[in-house]
């Protein structure tokens, strides 16, 4: 029995596919009333969910995704207007459910496990509480068993001391813990289907690859399961059948192999290039209008990179942070590296591993308690800020979230002018900069009038590299840069910094927790846990011959597109 | 790691879609907005009485009558007459200015303070931020109220004392204000994204932490000239204000207390201005946040 597009036009046989789906759709439509008129957020959606299956959702942020899914639990929103040729639960109608018949449904027979754990789960009430909930709600009465009940369910999450974890609040578990609490809530009563709306967005690898095996797991066991993801690597490890969305609509769907392999519509094929990892080094991750040549990308350079001026030298840096209650935690322990011009030199670890804490040090942002950095071969660390300022022009930054690293009452020319350097004074010629430095970073004109908050994440992160490269510096640190973007504006904003690189002569230090980005852009890489490098190679040397255990761990722990999808990306 | 930064902003208008970003945002505002409307209009009214009172006033503010004192309301006398025959509505026309001036020098006197004392304690190096940090507290947790009484006591009742009593009297709560704002500013990544770009402490300073922190303050104004009137007006009310023949509507309010029961319009009709004031002042101040914050992203 196979997962098989249902769509009113082939309408196949369901007994032929044994048991009936547990949810059937049929031309969703979801739209909202906004005083402009009703605005069409969903439009045509249809699939069949069956027993042990898994549905993916996959699209960019935008695309519908999750009010679909939210729709299916009856809670699309205030305001929302629900169109469908068919909703069905097991058979029964819940297009016009009353909210008090959604509220058995909820947690009984659907479990919804949402993206951000920290927002989800209450910040005062014990994470055992709140699993709980659902089990007392749906008639667990008594105490005791519910204690028992819910240690197991967090053990079952793979929560290490359940009995002591569920006496804790959210915030004193990590975010690993605090989303396989949620998990363990949504799984509670063992309900048939579960809605999983980009669980594992906020997770380090490793634990997105433990919470992924909890989802299979509990596939296996028979739930049915709707997995909404932007990341399509993810949804490959679990989907039985995809659907691609776009501007609310489906674009494509079809069985997870097929849609991998073969896939049929250009968004798709876009999205699926648009994956960087070991694989696309050297490629270009965006489709070109204008020209085929590929630009010279990380490949091949290694060795010339090599031999070039080092721009920026750290030598056993250490930066320890105390906490309130008097402990020390050491962020940055003995960490050195070398950056050459023209070399992007990533730094790879999970949260908490120092490397964000690296790349300020590097910045000077904050004072390191021992070791020191270099930068052009000048002492850069250890100078006092009022000697640093002349060399600040030589090194900038671009930070994953760029809207907060620009004045909200700015607009986007006075943000750019601000950045620009003393030297320049005339105003034809500072404009004459200005444009040039939009060019660059691919902005057309009219944003400059606008402020950051009017831009596309996109064109935020674009903006922030053009203020970035203002002064002409010959560093830039990248500190998760494209992680907030969507995978497409992610690969445009990749290969931007590609193109640059070989323009400019730019060295990157580039800090991400996306081992696929690292893979894909960097010449060499530090891999960091703890406060420590606990590897460094090139980009072959770490992802084929990782020496240390836990580099070996990290890279088993990355979701990889099947090879189908890869093959077909050549094409 | 893709949650996309959304500042907290006033919430809009008409249903939002949940965890649409960008696609219910921009939700056009019914065309006019009733409230803000009639502030505007009370607003007029005021700064007329204020400003050429001989213009609204019906009869001459200070011409007493005997023979009609204590009449309530009529087609003749608005808001009625006082112990003395004078017109209460012309009194209260004329008070306008006073009563107006003594709000607005407050808040200014309140929020020049506060400027200060706040940027001292949030950038004045350590021991000048632990001081005067330490005398915001003290002087926060001690009585507005009390704190106006004292100076009075030192410096005798007159307009200017009401001034600075009320004004030095509220400024604490504004200066923390103020040392939140200018602390937030400072720790922001706008600002660390300056010093990454090589700009000097002054530059930050005045380009970026002063303008971001202070501009709240406009709002906090019109709110607080509402706040110094009702204070003021208290004051007034106690005794310790202007001298009764003045038409200051806290002398009036002060003056009415002794007919309160055989001539209760000297005091309601004195007191519901008085709220009106602070009504259009409060709600001027919230239309001015909410455009502010429009401004910034606009």
């Amino acid at each position: 029995m196979t997962v098989v597009d249902h769509t009113p036009r082939v309408a196949r046989d369901d007994a032929a596919n044994g048991p009936h789906p547990r949810i059937s759709i049929r031309d969703l439509s979801v739209s909202f009333a906004t005083s402009a008129g009703d605005r069409r957020i969903i439009e045509g959606v249809s699939f069949d969910l069956h027993p042990g299956r898994c549905v993916a959702i996959v699209g960019e942020s935008g695309s519908g995704k999750s009010v679909t899914a939210r729709t299916i639990v009856g809670l699309s929103g205030r305001g929302a207007r629900v169109e469908a040729g068919a909703l069905e639960l097991h058979g029964r109608d819940i297009r016009s459910l009353p909210e008090r018949a959604w509220r058995r449904i909820r947690g009984r027979e659907i479990g919804f496990i949402l993206q951000d754990a920290l927002v989800s789960l209450d910040p005062l009430r014990p994470v055992g509480a709140e699993v709980g909930e659902t089990l007392r709600l749906h008639g667990w009465r008594d105490r005791s068993a519910r204690r028992r009940k819910i240690a197991e369910l967090l053990e079952a999450v793979g929560v290490p001391s359940p009995e002591r974890r569920a006496r804790q609040r959210s915030g004193e578990l990590s975010g690993g813990l605090r989303q396989r609490a949620l998990i363990a809530s949504a799984l509670a009563l063992d309900p048939d289907v579960v809605i999983a709306d980009e669980p594992t967005t906020a997770l380090d690898v490793t634990v997105q690859a433990q919470v992924l095996q909890l989802l299979e797991a509990s596939k296996r066991r028979g739930a049915s399961i709707i997995l909404i993801s932007h990341d399509l690597s993810v949804v490959a490890q679990l989907a039985d059948h995809v659907l691609v969305m776009r501007h609310g609509r489906v674009v494509e769907q079809g069985p997870a192999e097929q849609v991998f392999a073969s896939p049929q519509d250009p968004y798709t094929r876009a999205l699926i290039a648009a994956v960087p990892s070991e694989a696309t080094r050297g490629r270009r991750l965006s489709p070109t209008q204008d020209d085929a040549s590929p630009s010279e990308t990380a490949s091949g350079e290694t060795d010339a990179a090599r031999e070039r001026e080092v721009v920026l030298e750290a030598r056993g840096l250490v930066k320890r942070f105390r906490a309130a209650d008097g402990s020390e935690t050491l962020a940055v322990d003995e960490v050195s590296f070398a950056l050459h011009r023209g070399e992007t030199l990533g730094v790879v670890g999970e949260s908490g591993s120092g490397k964000s804490t690296t790349g300020r040090l590097a910045l000077a942002l904050e004072p390191a308690d021992a070791g020191e950095v270099s930068l052009l071969g000048e002492p850069w660390s250890a100078a006092p800020e009022r000697k640093r300022r002349a060399l600040r022009s030589r090194i900038a930054v671009v930070s994953q979230d760029p809207l907060s690293s620009f004045d909200p009452r700015w607009n986007v020319e006075r943000i750019l002018a601000d950045a620009l350097p003393r030297g320049i004074r005339a105003p034809a010629a500072r404009a004459a900069r200005i444009g040039e430095l939009l060019a660059q970073v691919g902005l057309p004109d009219e944003v400059l009038a606008r402020f950051p908050l009017r831009l596309s994440g996109g064109q935020r992160q674009r903006v922030s590299i053009a203020r970035a490269l203002a002064s002409e510096p010959d560093v830039i640190v990248l500190d998760e840069a494209v992680s907030a973007l969507d995978v497409t504006i992610q690969a445009q904003v990749l290969d931007l910094l590609v193109d640059l690189q070989a323009r400019l002569g730019l060295g990157y230090l580039f800090i991400s927790h996306d081992l696929g980005v690292i893979a894909h852009l960097s010449h060499r890489v530090l891999v960091m846990k703890d406060g420590r490098v606990v590897e460094e190679g090139t980009p072959d040397e770490i992802f084929h011959q990782p020496r240390e255990p836990y580099t070996r761990e990290l890279i088993a722990s990355i979701p990889a597109l099947p090879r189908g999808a890869a093959a077909s990306r050549e094409a | 790691m893709t949650a996309t930064h959304t500042p907290p902003r006033s919430a809009g208008f008409g249903p939002a879609g949940p965890g649409l970003a960008g696609t219910t945002r921009r939700v056009t505002r019914p065309a006019i907005r009733w409230d803000l409307a009639i502030a505007l209009a009370t607003t007029v009214l005021f700064a007329v009485a204020a400003v050429w009172p001989q213009l609204v006033a019906t009869h001459n503010p200070f011409a007493m009558d005997l023979p009609a004192s204590l009449q309530p309301p009529s087609p003749a006398h608005w808001f009625g007459t006082d112990e003395a025959g004078r017109d209460l509505y012309s009194r209260v026309v004329y008070g306008t200015r006073e009563s107006l001036g003594i709000g607005i020098g407050a808040a200014l006197v309140s929020l020049s303070l506060a400027i200060v004392l706040g940027t001292l304690a949030a950038l004045g190096g350590r021991v000048a931020s632990a001081v005067v940090g330490w005398l915001l507290e003290v002087a926060f947790s001690f009585p507005a109220l009390l704190l106006s009484l004292l100076l009075i006591a030192v410096l005798g009742p007159s307009a200017l004392t009401q001034i600075l009593a009320v004004g030095i009297g509220t400024a604490p709560g504004y200066a923390r204000m103020v040392r939140g704002q200018i602390l937030a500013a400072k720790d922001s990544a706008y600002v660390e994204a300056a010093v990454a770009l090589g700009h000097s402490r002054g530059r930050i300073l005045r380009r970026h932490i002063l303008p971001n922190a202070l501009r709240p303050l406009v709002a906090v104004f019109a709110l607080s000239i509402g706040q110094s009137i009702v204070w003021a007006s208290s004051l007034s009310f106690l005794g310790l204000g202007v001298a009764p023949p003045s038409p200051e509507w806290g002398a009036l309010l002060d003056a009415g207390r002794a007919f309160i029961t055989e001539a209760g319009w000297l005091t309601v009709i004195p007191g519901l201005v008085i709220v009106l004031l602070a009504l259009t002042a409060t709600t001027l101040g919230r239309h001015l946040q909410r455009f502010l914050e429009k401004g910034e992203t606009a």
